[in-house]
């Protein structure tokens, strides 16, 4: 009984994450406009521009290759299974035994690996542009990330994104200097990761500065689509991983009804608050060059080693 | 006769050598030579795979090869670490073998049935490498792999840069070679018994014992190409025909790596636990600093081999890392750490491997190995296409794929890594932890440099057009290899148990490994932490199948093709993508240090600008040329003796005596 009430508590947080995603994106938006006293496009603006392009017709560059009209699928999909693999509501998750957070980084990894080998595809300047840029910031980002959840997983000795959160709900509320350190990192990486400002401006088409966007350049209508909604999740999975990380308390630890309703209400409140904070970074930085990128992500890097160190320090004391 | 594995496994190895023989009895023949014969190969190659992995678990055998010096006949011995390289020897061969059986072509050098006997008795060697249970048939085997090699790598001789790059692998093969001879020497500790199982009893002070054990890892380490020992590989690898290189790199990286598990784990005995640091290190900055020179290459083989050698160097980080746990006494930890040793040696078996074989074919295809010439090939080479991506996958150590299974336990073991009972060391190990994961997300930047450069994009220039697929010879390979790396990624769980008892007979632990199901890895019991990669495979391509049923069945808008966004500009060539020098730029740019660059740039007022950059290896600087010039200078001082007349050298001879005989009386 428990174990297909697990298997819908999964496809239910899957569902709840790709609905959720783009309004978080909007609410993002809508924050910065906001704060820099602009009229605040609708919550459901990101909606409307996948409704918009899913029905356009597609056009392919007359040497796109079969790579690069399945790249879009493979990316969205693997974005949607690795929600699955996030606790956002729920602790009890059959696919805790499915992959742990390293395979989470390696699934954010293929992804990342099919946008920029598709970017490639064409064969247009840009295209390979932004994919260089973004394996750069990919490697860049990867380490820093791995060290934030070496030092939660050395806390609670395992590497399973819900047992960790599980675990690090129970502890008594106290500020850890390490997990404070660690969450200045992930903050960093969820940043460079997602092409947000500092690292990349997600509104900007200015050729020379760009990523992201520089490797979509060559997509249309539901590919695009399919791609612009695979990096609102993105950005939703990696606050999910960060919740789970540093306020994990308020998620379902069984399967009733009440506590899944409390769950999602937290997540809710928790997601209002991380979209006004990331908002209110982006609009207090301004874009680095693309080579101070670097520099930024040496830092969060930095940060996490600084934590670890300091769990090691309070654990050897 | 044939009734145990050993037997087996050594009527196969001469299986091999009959093949390579019978190649002399109609030299010119391409389809007997070159062929039949290959594919004869490629069959002896899967018995030897199958019969390896069956003997896995079966208890140790020995036999004496009444062949050799009169008092010193060939000791052979299997046990379950040889099964192991055993199955990984016949298993790539396989793979090798059949493409190799489609891929070369009469008047490339050396005649095919001189090229079959070479190949053959480079395999054969290999296993005897694995096999040889006594210093002597170790050295006899060591040194025809090393020579076999070489005339594999000149192939092409007429050409001078192949004979020199032939030439630099021979030197350092043989420096190696040495070092390896003089660690048996130690390892014999005055017994004068120079059997393994003597080396295995004999008690050596720690000093002696320490002394083996850097001389192994010189010498083991030149074969595999630790750095800084590691110079010949981007040389001999672009030099060798496509199938040698994926030998060499695939599998005859690998019994270096044999070697050193075999001389630190089994000879020696108790390495104490510091020693592990100095692989650990080594290896560390081996894994980065091939990955980096990797990015920046613009010759598509040179850039595998420098991908080689970060695989290496993971691999010697993984036996630095076991060392040191086994010292400080945590067995389980180490015989995880050596689990994941021995299955990456086997997953880069595999990928590198198939990623040679595909450069092969495009090389054959197009004539081109520089990736500034190449492009757009995923359309006329999709065979070589698809299937490569499967190895470029692999090696970027992406999940569900094999190489992210044996990245990952080893990251298990690093997390771990703290509780090393001793100071610093066990806050420094997991930045170790961090390196690694650095040099794997590199290793994804660099195959995407690889693979978006040479099959995506618009082909660079327009012979590339008439490229045509490889044969199905090559294709049966190259789908073998891909095949293989597929299965390690998805069936650890029944791949690791196995490999735990390798371990545990080697000495380390036991078969600690518990799997809870048939489906599930999960390292160590203490840990809550499990891989499933069946179900994560399920999970994403679920996601992915159902995004593409409603993305297709729901929005079903024509599709029309059109010319790629130019920006306005109308006139975009394929000249104008990005080139691999220009991929490599943000590399070249972040890890300066590592570089020594000599670059031409263009000035703004140049009519025919021109833009020239070269990274050079700062070894060849600091280490290489200055020993060389030492030698020049000495054989300079030396050849005053040189005369040219018989008299003098009748003198030589004279005087030599007289001294002799002084000493002697």
């Amino acid at each position: 009984m428990s174990h297909w009430l697990g298997w819908l508590n999964q496809v239910f947080e899957v569902l709840i994450a790709l609905a959720a995603a783009p309004i978080f994106l909007g609410w993002v938006n809508q924050c910065r406009a906001w704060l820099q006293n602009r009229s605040a496009p609708s919550l459901w603006q990101p909606y409307r521009g996948i409704h918009k392009l899913l029905h356009k017709e597609v056009v392919l560059a007359h040497n796109a290759s079969s790579l690069f009209r399945i790249a879009p699928y493979i990316v969205f999909g693997t974005m949607a299974a690795a929600a699955a693999m996030i606790p956002s509501l729920s602790t009890r998750l059959p696919f805790t035994s499915a992959a742990d957070a390293i395979a989470l980084v390696g699934l954010f990894a293929a992804a990342r690996m099919f946008l920029s080998l598709a970017a490639m595809d064409v064969g247009s300047a840009f295209g390979t542009l932004g994919a260089r840029r973004e394996m750069m910031i990919g490697f860049l980002a990867e380490p820093a990330l791995l060290m934030v959840i070496f030092v939660a997983s050395l806390m609670t000795a395992s590497t399973a994104l819900p047992l960790i959160s599980e675990r690090l709900s129970g502890e008594t509320l106290a500020i850890h200097p390490s997990l404070l350190f660690t969450a200045v990192a992930f903050g960093m990486v969820m940043l460079a990761e997602n092409a947000r400002i500092p690292v990349d401006n997600p509104a900007t088409h200015l050729e020379l500065t760009m990523i992201h966007e520089a490797m979509l350049l060559e997509y249309s209508a539901r590919h695009l689509a399919l791609m612009e909604w695979a990096a609102a999740l993105k950005l939703f999975n990696y606050a999910c991983i960060g919740m789970a990380l540093f306020v994990p308390w308020g998620m379902a630890t069984n399967y009733q009804a009440l506590s899944l309703a409390l769950a999602m209400l937290s997540l809710a409140v928790k997601l209002i608050i991380v979209g006004a904070a990331l908002a209110v970074v982006e609009t207090l930085s301004a874009k680095l060059r693309v080579f101070r990128a670097p520099e930024f992500l040496a830092t969060a890097f930095l940060l996490a080693v600084l934590g670890l160190l300091v769990h090691l320090l309070q654990v050897a004391r | 006769m044939l009734d145990s594995p050993l037997h087996i496994c050594v009527a196969l190895l001469a299986a091999w050598m009959v093949i390579g023989m019978a190649g002399l009895i109609r030299p010119r023949s391409l389809e007997f030579a070159g062929r039949a014969l290959f594919v004869l190969g490629a069959v002896v190659g899967l018995l030897l795979a199958l019969v390896a992995a069956a003997s896995i678990t079966s208890p140790a055998e020995s036999l004496l090869l009444p062949i050799g010096l009169p008092d010193l006949p060939m000791h052979l011995r299997r046990d379950a670490l040889t099964s192991v390289f055993l199955f990984l020897l016949g298993a790539a061969s396989v793979g090798i073998s059949l493409f190799a059986a489609g891929y070369f072509r009469s008047g490339e050098g050396t005649l095919p049935g001189v090229l079959c006997l070479q190949f053959h008795l480079f395999l054969a060697a290999m296993g005897f490498v694995l096999l040889a249970d006594d210093a002597y048939a170790f050295m006899v085997a060591w040194e025809s792999m090393a020579l076999a090699s070489y005339f594999l790598v000149t192939t092409q001789h007429r050409i001078a840069e192949i004979r020199r790059a032939g030439f630099l692998y021979l030197l350092i093969a043989h420096v190696g070679a040495l070092a390896i001879l003089l660690a048996f020497g130690i390892l014999q500790g005055g017994s004068w018994q120079f059997s393994f199982a003597a080396m295995r009893t004999a008690h050596l002070a720690p000093d002696w014992a320490f002394a083996a054990f850097l001389l192994a890892l010189f010498g083991f380490g030149a074969k595999a190409g630790l750095v800084p020992l590691h110079v010949w590989l981007p040389e001999a690898h672009p030099a060798a025909p496509s199938p040698v290189s994926a030998l060499m790199s695939g599998v005859m990286l690998k019994t270096a790596i044999y070697g050193m598990l075999r001389v630190s784990f089994d000879l020696i005995g108790d390495p104490i636990w510091w020693w592990g640091l100095i692989p650990l290190g080594l290896g560390l900055f081996t894994a980065l600093y091939g990955v980096i020179f990797a990015a920046t290459q613009s010759d598509m083989k040179r850039l595998l081999a420098y991908s080689s050698i970060e695989n290496i160097g993971i691999l010697f980080t993984g036996i630095g890392l076991a060392m040191v746990f086994h010292g400080v006494g945590m067995t389980e930890l180490a015989a995880l750490a050596l689990i994941a040793v021995l299955y990456h040696a086997i997953n880069h078996a595999f990928m590198k491997s198939l990623l040679f074989l595909g450069t092969g074919a495009v090389l054959h295809a197009t004539g081109e190995r520089n990736l500034g010439h190449l492009g757009g090939l995923i359309h006329r080479m999709p065979w070589v296409a698809w299937l490569t991506l499967v190895g470029v996958l692999a090696i970027a150590g992406l999940p569900p794929l094999n190489g992210f299974v044996s990245e990952w336990l080893l990251l298990q073991a690093f997390l771990m890594a703290h509780e090393v009972p001793k100071p610093f060391v066990n806050m420094l190990l997991p930045l170790g932890a961090a390196l690694l994961v650095l040099a794997a997300a590199l290793a994804g930047y660099v195959m995407v440099k690889f693979f978006g450069i040479v099959f995506l994009g618009q082909p660079r220039e327009a012979t590339l057009h008439d490229a045509h697929d490889a044969s199905r010879l090559e294709r049966a390979g190259l789908l073998w290899l891909a095949l293989g790396c597929v299965i390690l990624g998805l069936l650890p769980a029944q791949i690791v148990p196995i490999l735990a008892g390798v371990i545990a007979d080697l000495g380390v632990g036991s078969a600690t490994t518990v799997s809870q199901a048939w489906w599930q890895l999960a390292p160590l019991p203490s840990r809550d932490v499990s891989y499933a990669p069946l179900l994560f495979l399920l999970a994403v391509l679920t996601a992915i199948g159902v995004t593409i049923l409603v993305g297709r069945l729901v929005f079903r808008h024509r599709t029309r093709r059109a010319d790629p966004w130019d920006c306005g500009f109308e006139r975009l060539t394929p000249r104008m993508q990005d080139s691999a020098e220009g991929f490599g730029q943000p590399i070249r740019h972040l890890f300066q240090p590592f570089f020594a660059m000599d670059r031409e740039l263009p000035s703004p007022f140049d009519r025919t600008p021109r833009y020239r950059v070269v990274v050079f290896d700062r070894f060849w600087r600091w280490l290489y040329l200055p020993i060389a010039r030492w030698v020049h200078s000495a054989a300079a001082a030396v050849s005053v003796l040189q005369q040219g007349r018989i008299s003098a050298y009748l003198l030589y001879s004279f005087v030599t005596l007289v001294v002799l005989l002084a000493s002697v009386l």
